[in-house]
């Protein structure tokens, strides 16, 4: 069996900055993948390559064996690759329910005609979706705000907005860019044990970026180690914990 | 007077057309298009030529659509990939590409001379009077716009257009073919403006490339914006204020006989200038806003 997610010698430069250097990984199927390392070290960029944002220099990305190497974004997604920005990206001036129904595929309504010829149908459908929304949003705890535009969501508010956007896809990789930056302590709590529910429940396998070490240390195996663009460390969390390698790294010291 | 009446509606009638197009572009699909004129124009002369060779109004009138929708749909492939202030730029140079290729291709357009004598419809059918019965049209032709519009704003097609609006690159992350869908928005606001086109033809029955400057794309613009970027309903009140500025400041002569006729022409351009910004400020103040703030509801049972 090929392997899930394959990432062969994947390069990006910014002008003289290798943001991503021959990096080579791989994420099992199934598993929460951790993905850490120091500011800069190019996770965010190694998330857009594999999602279509930016085209690589050199290197593959392959998919449950298929070659998805500079795929558009769109396309990314029908493969059942979702991501979340670390910055987060809220459709600001829908409401928060509309910003789930949007994310659903292949809507009849959304070709030109079908609203004017077939309004049933469309009335059906998104009595569906409506459904389906208000579900995930009270999963991960948005129900109440569903009828406010998305705009006035707080920070970590908008964080969980991210991810319960991800879930309107089903996707077999989630990737997930510091989902819970800014999210308060008891939202945490709840955060964690909703991405453990997914990968448990649902048979998500999760790719997740994280400065927060206790959420890595708590629901991360393995955890890959990013440092200058390339992997340094591949392990279980109480193993990378105590790596020197990975010490130095964050400590901006500069490594053998 | 009534007869001045009954003109103003109709003109404000095709204006609303024009805004209604604008406002699916840049109101709900975030498009900065600066040559909305050029739909118009291509609406215009296609309808009038064809009628002018036997072709039946409403056929004509097809054509014209067929054309402008075709040269969006080339224009938005051609540049909506540059970016959005290339977008802008090329959409602005189109529309004077446009005005300049019916002012040179004098065998077909006759050039600077104009087409005149373009028929008007149904002429004298049924013994109404022939301005009240295009004016009939207009309103005909504005109140299922402003229905298929209404319908599309708040359908899923809607919905995601205002979302690639909002953020682009989250659309593209959540599956939508960005491109795909600003193609068909580009398209159904090119439509619009090219029945517009049709509509002014036939009305004033004369065309030339000088009605189809980007002065008209400028107005239509402030018209939708007075009404409220996004705001379906807010196209056919902009509409409506436009031209009753621009009108209104007509009659200034009336009530200043004391300014000469160059001063007055002057002063008319900063009391309109004056007057939208007043009106654009006093708008948004009154609870009016560039978007709506909770965005209207989905189609809903
Ligand atoms: N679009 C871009 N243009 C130019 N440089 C970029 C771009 N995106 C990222 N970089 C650079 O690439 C390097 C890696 O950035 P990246 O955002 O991937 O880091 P990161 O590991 O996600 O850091 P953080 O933990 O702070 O989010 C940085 O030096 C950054 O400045
Ligand atoms: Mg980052």
């Amino acid at each position: 069996m090929p392997p899930f997610l394959a990432v062969e010698d994947l390069t990006k430069s910014f002008g003289g900055l290798r943001a991503v250097d021959r990096c080579s990984l791989e994420v099992r199927e199934g598993t929460i993948t951790g993905l850490i390392g120091p500011n800069g070290a190019g996770k965010t960029t190694l998330f857009n390559l594999l999602t279509g944002f930016h085209r690589p220099d050199g290197g593959r990305v392959r998919f449950r064996g298929d070659d998805i190497t500079g795929l558009p974004a769109h396309k990314v997604f029908r493969r059942g690759i979702c991501r979340t920005f670390q910055i987060p990206r809220e459709f600001k001036d829908l409401s928060v329910l509309e910003n789930l129904m949007v994310v659903a595929p292949d809507q009849a309504g959304e070709r030109l005609w079908v609203p004017w010829l077939q309004p049933g149908r469309v009335r059906r459908d998104e009595t569906r979706l409506r459904e389906r929304a208000m579900v995930v949003l009270e999963q991960v705890g948005l129900a109440r705000l569903a009828g406010e535009p998305a705009w006035t969501l707080s920070g970590g508010q908008k964080k969980l907005l991210e991810l319960a956007r991800t879930l309107m896809a089903e996707p077999a990789l989630l990737m997930l860019d510091e989902p819970g930056a800014g999210v308060n302590p008891t939202q945490m709590k709840e955060l964690t044990r909703y991405i453990q529910w997914l990968a448990a429940e649902r048979g998500v396998t999760i790719l997740l970026i994280e400065h927060d070490m206790d959420l890595v240390m708590a629901i991360c195996n393995p955890v890959i180690v990013l440092s200058e663009g390339r992997p340094l460390a591949e392990g279980p969390p109480d193993i990378i914990r105590k790596d020197p390698r990975v010490l130095s790294a964050y400590l901006g010291a500069r490594h053998a | 007077m009534t007869e001045y009446l009954i003109a103003l509606a109709t003109i404000v009638g095709i204006q609303v057309l024009l805004t209604l197009g604008l406002n699916f572009h840049y109101g709900i699909t975030g498009l900065v298009n600066f040559g909305h004129v050029a739909f118009y124009a291509l609406g215009a002369y296609a309808s009038a030529l064809l009628t002018l060779a036997g072709v039946p109004f409403l056929v004509a009138m097809g054509a014209g659509v067929g054309v402008a929708v075709l040269a969006s749909l080339l224009l938005g492939t051609a540049t909506l990939r540059l970016g959005e202030d290339y977008f802008a730029i090329l959409t602005l140079g189109f529309s004077e590409f446009v005005r300049l290729l019916l002012l040179n291709a004098r065998e077909l357009t006759r050039g600077a001379l104009g087409i005149p004598g373009i028929p008007r419809p149904w002429r004298g059918l049924g013994g109404v009077p022939d301005h009240i019965m295009y004016l009939g049209l207009v309103l005909i032709a504005v109140g299922v716009a402003f229905a298929l519009c209404e319908v599309l704003a708040r359908s899923p097609l809607g919905r995601t257009l205002r979302a690639i609006r909002d953020d682009e690159q989250a659309a593209m992350a959540l599956g939508k073919d960005v491109l795909r869908f600003r193609l068909t928005s580009l398209g159904w606001g090119a439509g619009l403006a090219a029945v517009a086109g049709s509509l002014w033809a036939h009305y004033v029955t004369y065309v030339v490339p000088d009605q189809f400057t980007p002065e008209i794309t400028f107005y239509t613009w402030m018209a939708m914006i007075i009404g409220g970027p996004g705001s379906t309903r807010g196209a056919l009140w902009g509409t409506a204020i436009l031209v009753a500025v621009l009108e209104g400041t007509r009659f200034a002569k009336d009530v200043m006989p004391m300014i000469d006729e160059p001063r007055l022409a002057a002063l008319r351009q900063v009391a309109i200038g004056l007057g939208l910004i007043l009106m654009t400020v006093y708008v948004r103040k009154l609870g009016g806003r560039s978007r709506p703030r909770v965005a209207p509801a989905t189609v809903s049972g």
